[in-house]
């Protein structure tokens, strides 16, 4: 860290922090410091468990009582660690305020927000009721919230999730803090809404002039935002450096290895990088570097000692090697083991021309597994607790039209309530659809007989988004990958062989057939769900979100493996995710979903080069790229607002409460057609296999 | 994380039966508490079983020459007031109430977690049909009825016996487990197997059940106790077990008076039936451990626990 005359705003020095286990203490951070200049943003980023949160709440000394916290925390020269609770308390939301990932728990739910933000407000200053209540409007304002002299008299639950968020922020500049702590702050939210908040946390921070340390997992949002970076790993900082420097010229092979992992939006597929192995064990931490036993460039002396963080001016890394990385710049593919894509894949995933399997153009050749058109379904609001009477309906999908050939990857994009799982659902229920029709593998889903569906589950296996939530937690993974063949009638030496042949398929050990699930890791529970879905050799694999409840450097190993399978068995996926890059690396053609709603598909490289529906545009846009340059280079569409409630049914285009290009248009017959004509799904041109809804789309 | 294993892989080692059956069973086999239990209740039933022929007492005939005599080389466990031997009435009174506090037990609980998984997981009418006979034989006077049933049903012996207890036991029980269903119904694993075209009573029998044994294990080890004491309370009243006929819980009623003068009178049976409660509360526990995978086990370590980003 750079040693200024000045004295630093913030300045943790050699923190350590352990929690009591019953083995005894685990550490959970092992030696950080940081440093935070007045008004710059600090980046923290690393993996679940690397001690990134725990950096942050230990800085207002919000950590649980078994901790125990060694090291220095200093504000303006003032030693925080080991104040009188009172003193710190005086410090807290004054002078360092925190953001929380969830808004929800941050707020209590029996008080009204503008009491909250107000009750904020008056701890630390002498003002009256009226007085804070007016400068509790006066932040929501400031942060964006529409009426906020209304919003006040709110209860949090009233609040949309990127609404309380922004409350969250307001409530945490309510005293013009010299430090904003924002601890994950958008992971909770879609990324519209992300994008949303983002821009308040910048405003708030140019209102307030406060220093903003963004803890996060997402690369692209610390590319955004952050001015200097430091990445953790496994409870110490192993590279710190200013946010271009370290994008561009990363010195830990850990950096290195988190940037090639994570899907790009702008970039093309190919093989991801996989870090290979799981984050060190804090409980058992070798000695020596903790990434040597993933790192390849590990060598002899790595398991010695534990590097030092070290380096010129401003950018520092803890790894041996630093100074050869920095002078040969090598890309992560080169330092990282990529596995062997089938070159089925390989080519496939580049633009426009796929490989042999989705061959070019004739699709219309290739038998369909799937075709949805028109799909609907609602669900009854009921009051009442004894005679539960309908008030209403909620529509959750609207209007879902799919399109799914063999050897596909069809990406489902869409922000939460916008339909997707009901949509998977009403497919996976293989019965009538309310509205609608259903085809699968040439089978009408309203026609099928208990056989008939029975037989067709076969064809038809799901991989849900948490592994841990999806695998029977008293079952062993053998017994769990055997279910649908037993569910299937196979015969018992089918099951006995096909069981440790799955298993080795997806990257597991057979031998661990005995295990359970709780016995594994994140990604090799997720590799244990594929490996049940596959059992029963199914043509088509409906994944949903499946690598968003996984860390970056694992997501990219199955994400590998998920497109190594389908070269190898021709299988096709329906792939349903909230993350646009993950869509862009694996899927061949993209359907966006809007309120119930398809509002564009199409072929990837054509959609997300050329987005024809203003959403797909914004939702594009609002995409954080692990890029510091291209990143600040880009426009952003902000949408407005959040999604209206899919209870009442929108006469014309749903999107038009949130739409640019509706609130751009001066013609009042243009916006009349708007209101009153729902828009179909039509394309360009009939050659192009690109639609889009939308009564006057980007040409 | 290994990297994919492309090719079809060479032909699998010799099918070994993984399933968790095998795996339960080893793992109860290996905890020390359960197999004590397991001997335990080995060594009452044997006792029970193999007493009668060890002593020349008979537990009926009184020995008009030894009134409340304490324990001797005569009557081991000494005599009550008319001279019946306290030994052979124990060892009598074991068989009738380890045989009902089990079967009781055991019916009880099989019967709570169908019913109750039955209407937790299809709800509807089901649901309320099950919880509607619930709630009925809740309402309903157990004790009365099976006053009024059981003379009707003496030709049929101690299993009818059994089933009546066994039928007014279990409500409660299949109401805890519904709900639990209810929450377990919308977990993804469960809608993961409906997926998978499994049937909804093996989804019941391998998912659901498992998962709410816990509960169903403390409830059935708390159940032998309690079918003990019941058949205790019935047989006071003169139906269930009939004098000169002893059980563990009408030795206990007689003795319970006497027993500050005549401990032996009591403690002998009192003992016995906490051994027992004992035994099966160590089976119930090494089961519950066995059926429980995160339950720390000597033998495993614990998996690298999983912390907050």
């Amino acid at each position: 860290m750079t040693t200024t005359v000045e004295t630093p705003l913030l300045a943790v020095r050699d923190l350590r922090v352990d929690f009591a286990g019953p083995h005894g203490p685990v550490p959970a951070v092992r030696g950080v410091d940081l440093t935070v200049r007045r008004g710059e943003t600090l980046g923290i980023v690393g993996e679940s468990g690397s001690g990134k949160s725990v950096t942050a709440l230990s800085v207002l000394g919000l950590l649980p009582h078994t901790a125990s916290l060694h090291g220095s925390v200093r504000l303006d020269g003032r030693e925080l660690v080991g104040l009188p609770g009172k003193e710190l308390a005086a410090i807290r939301g004054h002078r360092v305020a925190m953001v929380f990932q969830d808004p929800l728990s941050a707020f209590t739910p029996v008080y009204r927000i503008g009491d909250q933000i107000a009750e904020a407000v008056r701890i630390h200053q002498p003002v009256d009721k009226a007085a804070a209540r007016r400068r509790a409007a006066e932040l929501l304002d400031l942060v964006g919230i529409p009426a906020p002299e209304r919003a006040l008299d709110s209860f949090p639950h009233e609040f949309s999730g990127g609404m309380r968020q922004r409350a969250m922020i307001a409530m945490a500049i309510a005293n013009d803090p010299d430090i904003l702590l924002a601890d994950e702050p958008t992971t909770a939210l879609d990324v519209t809404i992300q994008a949303q908040v983002l821009d308040v946390l910048r405003t708030a921070q140019r209102e307030t002039g406060a220093a903003l340390v963004l803890v996060s997992h997402d690369l692209g949002v610390i590319a955004g935002m952050a001015d200097r970076v430091a990445v953790m790993y496994a409870g110490r900082v192993v590279e710190t450096a200013g946010v271009d420097e370290l994008f561009a010229a990363p010195r830990h092979p850990y950096t290195l290895g988190l940037i090639g992992a994570v899907p790009r939006l702008d970039g093309r597929g190919g093989p991801l990088v996989p870090i290979p192995g799981a984050p060190a064990p804090m409980a058992d931490l070798p000695t020596g570097c903790p990434f040597a036993a993933r790192c390849p460039l590990a060598e002899d002396r790595c398991s010695a000692a534990e590097p030092e963080l070290a380096g010129d001016e401003g950018h520092l890394a803890a790894c041996v090697r630093s100074a050869e990385l920095a002078e040969r710049r090598p890309a992560p593919a080169e330092v990282f083991p990529v596995p062997e894509l089938p070159a089925a894949v390989g080519s496939a995933a580049g633009s426009g021309d796929r490989g042999s399997v989705a061959g070019s153009g004739d699709r219309g050749s290739r038998a369909p597994v799937l075709a949805v058109s028109g799909l609907g379904k609602t669900f009854p609001l009921l009051k009442g607790t004894v005679f539960k009477r309908k008030v209403g309906e909620v529509y959750a999908v609207d209007g879902v039209d799919l399109d799914l050939r063999e050897g596909e990857t069809l990406g489902l994009v869409g922000e939460s309530g916008s339909g997707k799982s009901t949509t998977l659902f009403e497919l996976l229920n293989l019965a009538a659809p309310e509205t609608g029709r259903i085809e699968l593998l040439g089978h009408d889903a309203a026609a099928l007989s208990r056989a008939e569906a029975h037989r067709l589950r076969a064809e038809l296996q799901i991989v849900f988004q948490d592994p841990m939530a999806s695998l029977d937690p008293r079952m062993p993974i053998g017994d769990i990958v055997a279910e649908p063949l037993r569910a299937q009638h196979a015969a018992r030496e089918e099951i006995a062989r096909r069981v440790p042949e799955l298993l080795r398929q997806v990257g597991l050990d057979p031998d661990h057939a005995a295990r359970y699930p709780h016995q594994f890791s994140g990604g090799q529970r997720q590799r244990v769900s594929i490996a049940r879905a596959l059992a029963v050799r199914p043509k088509l694999l409906v994944l949903d979100e499946p690598v968003s409840a996984l860390d970056v450097s694992i997501q990219a190993g199955v994400l590998n493996l998920l497109q190594a399978l389908k070269a190898e068995l021709g299988l096709s996926y329906l792939f349903v995710s909230h993350d646009l890059s993950v869509i862009r690396h694996l899927a061949d053609r993209v359907s966006v979903m809007y309120l119930g709603r398809t509002v564009e598909q199409g072929e990837v490289s054509a959609v997300f080069d050329r987005p024809r529906h203003p959403y797909t545009r914004a939702l594009l846009s609002a995409v954080p790229l692990p890029d510091p340059a291209a990143e600040r280079a880009r426009d952003r569409i902000l949408l407005a607002g959040d999604p209206p409630s899919p209870t009442e049914r929108h006469t014309g285009c749903p999107f038009r409460t949130r739409c640019p290009v509706y609130a751009g248009l001066a013609d009042p017959a243009a916006r009349t057609r708007c209101e009153q004509e729902r828009p179909a799904l039509v394309g360009d041109t009939p050659a192009q296999d690109h639609q889009a809804a939308c009564h006057y789309p980007e040409s | 994380m290994t990297t994919v294993a492309a090719e079809p892989t060479a032909p699998p080692a010799a099918p070994r039966t993984t399933g968790r059956g095998r795996l339960v069973l080893t793992r109860l086999l290996s905890a020390r508490g359960a197999v004590a239990g397991a001997v335990l209740v080995l060594l009452l039933f044997a006792l029970a079983f193999g007493g009668p022929y060890l002593t020349p007492w008979d537990y009926a005939t009184p020995d008009f020459g030894a009134l409340h005599q304490p324990p001797s080389a005569e009557h081991w466990f000494g005599t009550n007031g008319i001279g019946q031997d306290v030994f052979a009435q124990t060892v009598r009174g074991l068989q009738k109430s380890l045989v009902i506090g089990l079967l009781v037990a055991l019916f009880s609980t099989v019967l709570a977690s169908l019913v109750g998984a039955c209407a937790g997981y299809f709800g509807g009418w089901t649901d309320r049909a099950l919880m509607f006979l619930v709630d009925l034989l809740l309402v309903f006077p157990s004790f009365l009825i099976i006053t009024i049933v059981s003379p009707r049903l003496k030709s049929t012996g101690w299993i009818a016996f059994v089933l009546l207890l066994a039928l007014f036991n279990w409500m409660i029980t299949a109401r805890v487990v519904r709900s639990m269903t209810i929450s377990l119904r919308e977990r993804e694993f469960v809608r993961a197997a409906r997926f998978m075209g499994v049937r909804p009573l093996r989804i019941i029998t391998r998912h659901i059940l498992p998962n709410v044994a816990s509960f169903l294990i403390i409830d059935a080890t708390i159940a032998v106790g309690g079918a003990v004491m019941s058949e205790t309370a019935l047989s006071y009243f003169g139906f269930g077990v009939k004098a000169p006929d002893v059980s563990l819980g009408t030795l206990l009623a007689a003795g319970t008076s006497e027993a500050p003068v005549f401990p032996w009178l009591f403690y002998f049976a009192a003992g016995l039936l906490v051994l027992f409660v004992l035994a099966v509360n160590l089976i119930g526990d090494g089961l519950r451990d066995a059926l429980d995978p995160t339950a720390g086990g000597p033998r495993r370590r614990r998996s690298a626990r999983r912390k907050k980003p």
